[in-house]
């Protein structure tokens, strides 16, 4: 009970603080204008109109979802810390696993419910431009699913800071270069040893299994339809194919699960 | 059954021991004030009691069952040293949250509010609190969920005095109802009245722990007697009753107990010339000072 307790308090919280008015603002906003920009050169192209939208908001979620998972989540631990209510709450007759996972959902639902407005509206958008024909859902609730999934992985990454920490400025600083690596310079590193590489072991035998590592990697191969796929991507999927679906469902599940215990473990060792 | 049993209770940081073998008992129903200065051990004993810090060594039971367990912690209310809340809710909502964590219905929240005087101002955000206010949503919360141990830290910190005299109010009820509840405090004076015992911690180690009367008895202070007469006839009357001239018109005596109605009987004797005479047993403050001064000279 106490786990809704705190996940009730949580959502509270996050309505004041106006995370949920932010989280769904830029979900919504960004969905918006990609439905409307990428449904404008596809119309003839006789490719599922839903698709496409769906590819262009893949894109964007790579890097929105884990900047969203990491703002709502570094401050859990120490903010409550530093305001100095941590040790008030620890001495409630409730497990530290308890409040972790209060704040979690809570936040995973705030999460939630961003990518489902967002999602929402590029689908009405979708229909309202093509109709109704020729709409394939299934991408979109793939899409929905690995999105939550997503966001867990960064929210558990955002409470291990938190924990380790305990100090919000420092926390917050540690999750934006978190969040730069995992979105941007983790793939730089990666493009850099395969050209170096030059198509060696490296490629064929270590490189798909580092990519798929990556959450946010896992999450992009996991969600690329092979029609909509460019040049580039092309290789990328072709070497994401060699870890495949089973690999990048794992990397997406495990995260979570690792990132939440290892925040417990950290959350645990807090003398307040 | 005891409501809180230490027994020879040790806690090192490091180098550091902040807490040197302390024996203490707490039956139901009872008021201990903690005394000491800052870093005198009081704040670290009651953490270890919380279980939110471990004990090196010695032995914590809280009704029988080990600190920090999910069973002492349902059963102790606690009232943190410099409270703090979530700026962004409001009161109410805090308290009803709390509640809710204890098992307790939020119409006893609501009541608990309406007990601190805080039913006015339960539903603004408690960022506008002033710290009076505060302290009192955090000793609404410790009496959540009826406790059977309420831990106070510095709990009158923050409150003017007539929000103090209300806060004794609240403890007595409390003691009266069965729980037994160890406070610590710097304001010495209100603890006088309000406490069934003193316990003095210095340097982590429990000096003394004993009702304020029997501390006095031991301690073999001296009761302090104000003189006050006229002008003209001050230095006579201090040659003659023995004391000490402290200003144009009074005179300061000193005495032990046995010795008090003797020296009474003496000043009353002079007759008209004495105006007024206050008697000042040994304050607490005295009592703390005999007892964490003994501590540091031995």
């Amino acid at each position: 009970m106490s786990v809704f307790t705190i996940a009730r308090l949580e959502l509270l919280i996050a309505r004041r603080n106006m995370w949920v008015a932010t989280a769904i603002i830029l979900m919504g906003l960004f969905t918006v204008v990609l439905t409307l920009a990428g449904g404008a050169p596809t119309g003839t192209l006789g490719i599922d109109p839903l698709t496409v939208a769906l590819t262009s908001i893949t894109t964007l979620s790579v890097y929105l979802i884990p900047l969203i998972g990491l703002l709502l989540s570094f401050d859990a631990i120490a903010g409550e810390a530093e305001r100095g209510t941590l040790a008030l709450n620890l001495t409630y007759p409730m497990s530290r696993g308890e409040i972790l996972i209060g704040k979690f959902l809570a936040h995973l639902g705030v999460l939630g419910v961003a990518i489902a407005v967002g999602l929402g509206l590029a689908v009405v958008l979708t229909i309202w431009q093509h109709g109704m024909t020729d709409l394939s859902f299934l991408p979109l609730l793939k899409l929905f699913g690995t999105s939550i999934a997503l966001g867990a992985a960064f929210l558990g990454i955002g409470y291990l800071v938190s924990s380790l920490v305990r100090q919000t400025g420092v926390a917050s600083g540690i999750v934006i270069i978190i969040w730069l690596v995992c979105v941007v310079l983790y793939d730089l590193g990666l493009l850099g040893a395969l050209v170096a590489d030059d198509g060696g072991a490296f490629t064929k035998d270590v490189f798909p299994w580092l990519l798929v590592a990556n959450p946010a990697d896992a999450f992009r191969l996991i969600n690329t339809p092979e029609v909509s796929v460019s040049e580039l991507a092309s290789g990328i999927g072709a070497a994401g194919g060699v870890s495949g679906a089973a690999g990048q469902s794992a990397s997406l599940l495990l995260w979570p699960v690792v990132a939440l215990f290892l925040a417990w473990a950290a959350f645990r060792r807090i003398e307040p | 059954m005891t409501t809180l049993l230490i027994e020879n209770l040790c806690k090192q940081y490091g180098k550091l021991q902040t807490v040197k073998g302390v024996n203490l008992k707490l039956d139901a129903g009872e008021r201990v004030a903690l005394l000491g200065h800052n870093g005198a051990g009081k704040t670290t004993l009651m953490r270890m009691v919380l279980g939110l810090t471990p004990a090196t060594s010695g032995k914590i039971a809280v009704l029988g069952t080990a600190a920090g367990s999910r069973h002492a912690r349902n059963a102790i209310g606690f009232l943190p040293e410099s409270v703090a809340f979530h700026g962004a809710l409001s009161g109410r909502e805090q308290l009803h949250h709390f509640a809710r964590l204890k098992s307790e219905t939020t119409k006893r929240a609501d009541d608990l509010l309406e007990r601190v005087g805080l039913s006015e101002a339960a539903d603004r955000k408690i960022r506008t609190y002033s710290k009076g206010m505060r302290q009192r949503i955090g000793l609404a919360q410790a009496l959540l969920g009826r406790p059977k141990l309420a831990l106070l830290d510095e709990p009158t910190s923050g409150l003017d005095p007539i929000s103090r005299h209300e806060f004794y109010d609240i403890v007595e009820d409390l003691a009266n109802s069965g729980t037994a509840v160890l406070l610590s405090s710097h304001a010495l004076t209100e603890l006088e009245t309000r406490t069934d015992r003193i316990a003095i911690m210095s340097e982590g180690r429990l000096l003394a722990n004993n009702s304020l009367s029997a501390l006095r008895q031991t301690a073999h202070l001296p009761i302090h007697v104000h003189v006050t007469t006229s002008e003209a006839d001050a230095d006579r009357i201090a040659a003659e009753l023995g004391g000490e001239r402290v200003n144009g018109r009074s005179i300061t005596l000193t005495c032990q107990q046995d010795g008090k109605i003797a020296m009474l009987g003496q000043i009353t004797s002079l007759g008209a010339v004495i105006k007024d005479v206050d008697v000042t047993p040994a304050s607490l403050e005295d009592l703390y000072r005999h007892y964490s001064i003994a501590e540091e000279g031995a």
